[in-house]
């Protein structure tokens, strides 16, 4: 088993130092750099006149004028090292102090989103299978095959509507106002909770539908195998025999795609965000994109990318412990 | 466990006019024909037939097992005489009911060709037992582990504290064979139904397996019905023996008599078809022709279509009746219908 | 015992004779028949199959069936609603559908724009009217559109806050979502066979290194990878260079999971008895790739080729809607979704969602048919 860790965590950090660089070219592609925007909008906002000299220093001040593999290792060396993820030019501080909050943020939705995601689908999937071409399969077939097609901003706007026009709240954004600046309390927390819900179902919906029809054709194979028909021979109970056997099986899928469901997430977070107005990082990685404020572009993705690459980690374990067979095989 | 003659039942299991139909895409299959048999006490009755015979489905049937598509006719009767005395219509009970759970493993159990299948991945062997033992008997968990321990050692597993612990890929296959029969012992069934089990065994094993059962059998007073398609191993461990032949039993005796003195013109060629060491070098002869869908069953006896003996006009019009041929021998044929009659 | 009957085989033989025709059809169609008859079967899928293709057809003649252009701006019809075509009023019912009359008016108490039905004017809707002129596939100067007005507009689906007309919109924007969808994904499939093929075919370090990159590139979020790229397009580029440049990023990021998908189903292919026998029989190279992997290969391929399409399409949809994708005067369902952002956008202009039902009842068709081209090419599934 630790031979198993000490292989998986290797693993992860190779690919994050690929992904680091992989990153990087992103960073470097968008043309020109951010001195020169910065000279662009000093010009048309205070009408002050600059010159080469002027983006030159300017240049240099940012340090952006090394070599590319020298900005590089600069950059890795700071985030690795020091925890130091660079300047955000444009809001004059550092990278670190503008993602901060935005962190936890991200990390909740993150969390709630595959809460819901799992407890629904997971139940509701086994149930389908036992309950095979009856009139409940086939409505939560139908609804699958909408949770795959509705695009997940679209759903947050419906949402929105209704709930305005219905229930009259102000479901966007993250808070009421009237706890927006308020010291942290319990009525604080299930303000947060009742506002993190529609972000969750949002991101949860497609999410959810997948699994749901994998948990569901998982169980369809197992419940024809020997061994629940082995098990019913020896008298076991029904429901007893669902849940002992094929439903533990079939959870080893949803596991193993526990990374890919984050990801997913992870890249539909922005724009929903956009849309309900969240503060968080997919709404900032926007943000940054348009500003071409590229040192908060490239850690955000870093993060994000790093968070995934981390559930894919705990997934590998998380299957070791549920299925005997992967670790003789690995070991 | 023992029995008394007197007190009880000769017949643990009485099977009368047993049909058994299938719903498929491509229409409804027939797969038991309405047959008749009987398991008596401490003895084994071995099934023998073909791929698509029956075989499989008749005795699986005895214990419900049988997917939702299918279909027992009403008029089939299976009666089990269980060990409080009380004799069970198995046909009336309800899928699932608490008394038909008692009776799965706790007084008729099944032991499958497959080992590595009928037993779950994910779950050690030793929980496996134990959930077996405690759902059947009124013991705690420690007294149930003791008992699969024990069973296990009983079938002849070396170590078998440590193996309790393994899980099932961890063993071999002839291990997992006795591991499997270990768990159907252990509830304390009066009888065993043994569906192929040493098909996928090589023949040492086998050997090894078919002297455990026969061990067993005597020492727990067990009957055994058991399946196979192969005669030789038949001929070892049955007392009776079953010939069908798609759906239908086509001869019935005792070992004695089906081995040495087989009436049916299939039973003859089952046994011609055996490979033989005194006769090496010769050709294998096999039965000719295939057999027939389900979907298209022959009318009359089920075998006129390969059979050499075939008399066209009466073998493919109605089905033989049964021909007693002695106290326990019976045949389905034509040929000694017309010399009883 | 025995009772006298005929044999039943001579009036069995017409029956049997027409069964075993149909079992010889059956037995020697070639598979992209018997794909083709499993696939008739499916009737949900041949629905998507036809929507898809009306839409194409659609996209592929907007100019014909949109009574305007894509840039025509009305200024008297600023956030108009859809507009019915009645065919009865107070006066009767008629065969030819007609508008009523519409005004725009300020509202003197919330001071918007407000539109008034005048239900006394009637404006019958003529077809093949002559309209804008406009250039058919590109090539073909014509200036007959589908159906018309002859006094104001006509505007099926509504107006937006420039006063151009939706349905048009709509259309054009069929022909562009559509396309890039399918560019993409052809791209992405080239790609995918060439680099994955000279991996699978160079293996060794090749293979490795190729195997490396596309699981780095799956593991990054696909928008944010895909919003990275776009925000590189430099502002000087014309609609048409961010339109080749944005198929060409779908296509990038899409084919490491198409090559990997590839590369499985060669492995299990290469394994599998069939192959192996064919090989022990002395069959050539090529006719083993030609007659035996080609064809199991190609229906999964096809398959998975269609289900790639509704990823790229959401794809372009989300980027064009937060403004990273393409640009005007480039129109897609994604672009025409960026006037329904907002709240206020739902609650004043609701009619400006219509875009996204295209959308949904694009992908839903591609899924449906995904879906049933994979049920009628897998042997193995017992048809339902």
């Amino acid at each position: 088993m630790i031979k198993f860790l000490f292989q998986r965590t290797i693993g992860m950090a190779v690919t994050m130092f690929f992904v680091s660089i992989m990153v990087f070219v992103i960073m470097e592609l968008p043309p020109g750099d951010y001195a020169e925007r910065w000279a662009f909008r000093k010009f048309s906002g205070t009408g002050t006149e600059f010159n080469e000299a002027d983006i030159e220093n300017v240049r240099v001040e940012l340090g952006l004028d090394r070599p590319a593999p020298e900005r590089y290792l600069t950059w890795i060396s700071d985030i690795v090292l020091h925890g130091y993820f660079g300047e955000a030019f444009a809001f004059q501080t550092s990278v670190n102090v503008v993602i901060g909050q935005k962190i936890w943020l991200t990390m909740a939705i993150l969390f709630s989103t595959l809460i819901i995601t799992y407890l629904v689908s997971i139940p509701v999937g086994i149930y389908a299978a036992v309950r095979r071409s009856s009139i409940e399969d086939y409505t939560l077939t139908v609804f699958s095959y909408l949770g795959f097609a509705l695009p997940n901003f679209l759903l947050a706007l419906i949402l929105l509507y209704i709930s305005i026009t219905f229930f009259d709240s102000s479901v966007g954004g993250l808070f009421s106002p009237e706890y927006a600046d308020a010291p942290w309390s319990v009525e604080k927390a299930l303000d947060l909770l009742s506002h993190l819900i529609i972000p969750a179902i949002v991101l949860a919906w497609s999410a959810t539908a997948f699994q749901l029809q994998t948990v569901r054709a998982t169980m369809l194979d197992e419940l024809n195998t020997l061994s629940v028909t082995a098990a019913r021979a020896r008298g076991v109970p029904e429901w007893k025999l669902l849940l002992k056997y094929p439903a533990r099986l079939a959870i080893n899928p949803v596991v193993s795609t526990m990374s890919f469901d984050a990801n997913r997430i992870f890249s539909e977070l922005p724009i929903v965000a956009l849309v309900l107005g969240l503060p968080e990082l997919g709404e900032l990685l926007l943000k940054s994109y348009l500003d071409l404020d590229m040192f908060v572009a490239g850690a955000i993705l870093l993060i994000l990318t790093f968070m995934i690459v981390f559930m894919n980690f705990l997934a590998d374990i998380a299957l070791a412990i549920l299925d005997p067979r992967v670790k003789l095989i690995e070991g | 466990m023992a029995i008394t003659k007197e007190t009880k039942e000769a017949n643990l299991l009485e099977v009368k006019n047993l049909k058994i139909l299938f719903k498929t895409d491509e229409g409804i299959i027939t797969a038991v024909d309405g047959i008749d048999f009987s398991v008596k006490r401490g003895q084994t009755l071995g099934i023998v037939g073909e791929s698509g015979s029956g075989k499989s489905v008749s005795t699986w049937s005895i214990m419900r097992l049988l997917p939702k598509n299918s279909i027992i006719d009403k008029n089939s009767s299976i009666k089990f005489h269980r060990k409080s005395g009380k004799v069970v219509e198995i046909t009336k009970l309800r899928a699932n009911s608490r008394e038909l759970r008692k009776i799965r493993g706790g007084e008729v159990a099944l032991i499958f060709q497959e080992p590595m299948s009928s037993f779950s991945p994910v779950y050690t062997v030793g929980n496996q037992i134990m959930e077996a033992v405690l759902h059947h008997r009124d013991v705690s968990k420690e007294e149930a582990q003791e008992i699969a321990i024990d069973m296990l050692d009983r079938v002849g597993i070396s170590n078998p504290g440590q193996r309790f612990k393994q899980y099932p890929f961890e063993l071999s296959g002839g291990m997992r064979q006795r591991a499997m029969i270990a768990v159907a012992l252990s509830m304390n069934p009066s009888l065993l139904i043994a569906d192929e089990p040493t098909t996928s065994l090589d023949v040492t094993i086998q050997a090894q397996i078919l002297e455990l059962m026969n061990e067993l059998q005597e020492d727990l007073g067990m009957s055994i019905i058991f399946i196979t398609h192969n005669l030789g191993v038949i001929a070892q461990v049955a007392d009776e023996i079953e010939v069908m032949y798609l759906g239908k039993i086509l001869e019935r005796g005792t070992t004695k008599e089906i081995i040495h003195q087989p009436q049916h013109p299939y039973t003859q060629a089952l046994l011609r078809a055996i490979p033989r060491l005194d006769r090496i070098g010769e050709r294998l002869t096999a039965i000719s022709g295939d057999i027939p869908s389900p979907l298209s069953r022959p009318t009359g006896c089920p075998f006129y279509t390969r059979c050499e003996k075939v008399m066209p006009g009466i073998c493919d019009v109605e089905m033989p009746n049964a021909t007693q041929l002695s106290d326990s021998h019976t045949v389905y044929c034509f040929l000694h219908e017309e010399k009883d009659v | 015992m025995t009772t006298t009957n005929l044999p039943p085989t001579a009036i069995q033989t017409s029956a049997s004779q027409t069964e075993s025709e149909e079992a010889l059809r059956y037995y020697s169609a070639t598979q992209f028949q018997l794909i083709w008859w499993r696939f008739r079967k499916h009737r949900l899928a041949q629905a998507g199959a036809l929507i898809l293709i009306t839409m194409a057809l659609v996209g592929l003649f907007a100019e014909f069936f949109a009574p305007y252009t894509g840039v025509t701006r009305i200024s008297d019809a600023v956030l108009v609603g859809p507009q019915m075509p009645h065919f009865c009023n107070d006066d009767g019912c008629t065969l030819r559908p007609f508008l009523p009359g519409i005004k725009s008016e300020r509202n003197p108490v919330t001071l918007g724009m407000e539109v008034i039905i005048d239900p006394t004017i009637r404006r019958d809707i003529y077809f093949f009217v002559q309209g804008e002129p406009y250039k058919l596939l590109g090539l073909i100067e014509m200036d007959t559109h589908l159906f018309g007005v002859e006094e104001g507009s006509i505007h099926l689906f509504g107006t937006d806050s420039l006063g151009r007309d939706i349905f048009t919109r709509i259309l054009i924007a069929t022909r562009t979502s559509l396309s890039i969808g399918v560019i993409g994904v052809v791209v992405a499939f080239v790609l995918a066979l060439i680099i994955g093929g000279a991996a699978g075919y160079f293996g060794g370090g090749l293979d490795y290194g190729i195997q490396r990159l596309t699981e780095i590139v799956r593991v990054i979020p696909v928008i944010p990878l895909y919003m990275g790229l776009a925000a590189s397009f430099p502002a000087q580029w014309s609609s048409t260079q961010v339109y080749f440049a944005m198929t060409l990023i779908l296509a990038v990021v899409g084919w490491p999971t198409l090559a990997r998908r590839i590369r499985g189903k060669l492995l299990s292919l290469r394994g599998e008895d069939y192959v192996v026998a064919a090989r022990l029989a002395g069959a050539s190279p090529s006719r083993i790739i030609g007659r035996h992997l080609l064809p199991a290969f190609t229906s999964y391929i096809i398959v998975d080729l269609v289900i790639s399409f509704p990823y790229m399409l959401l794809s372009e949809t989300a980027l064009s809607f937060v403004g990273l994708g393409l640009r005007p005067p480039t129109v897609s369902w994604g672009v025409l979704l960026q006037d329904a952002q907002t709240v206020r956008a739902i609650e004043q202009a609701p009619w400006l969602f219509i875009p996204a039902i295209f959308v949904v009842v694009a992908v839903l068709s591609f899924t449906v048919l995904g879906d049933g081209l994979r049920d009628a090419a897998d042997p193995y599934q017992i048809s339902k």
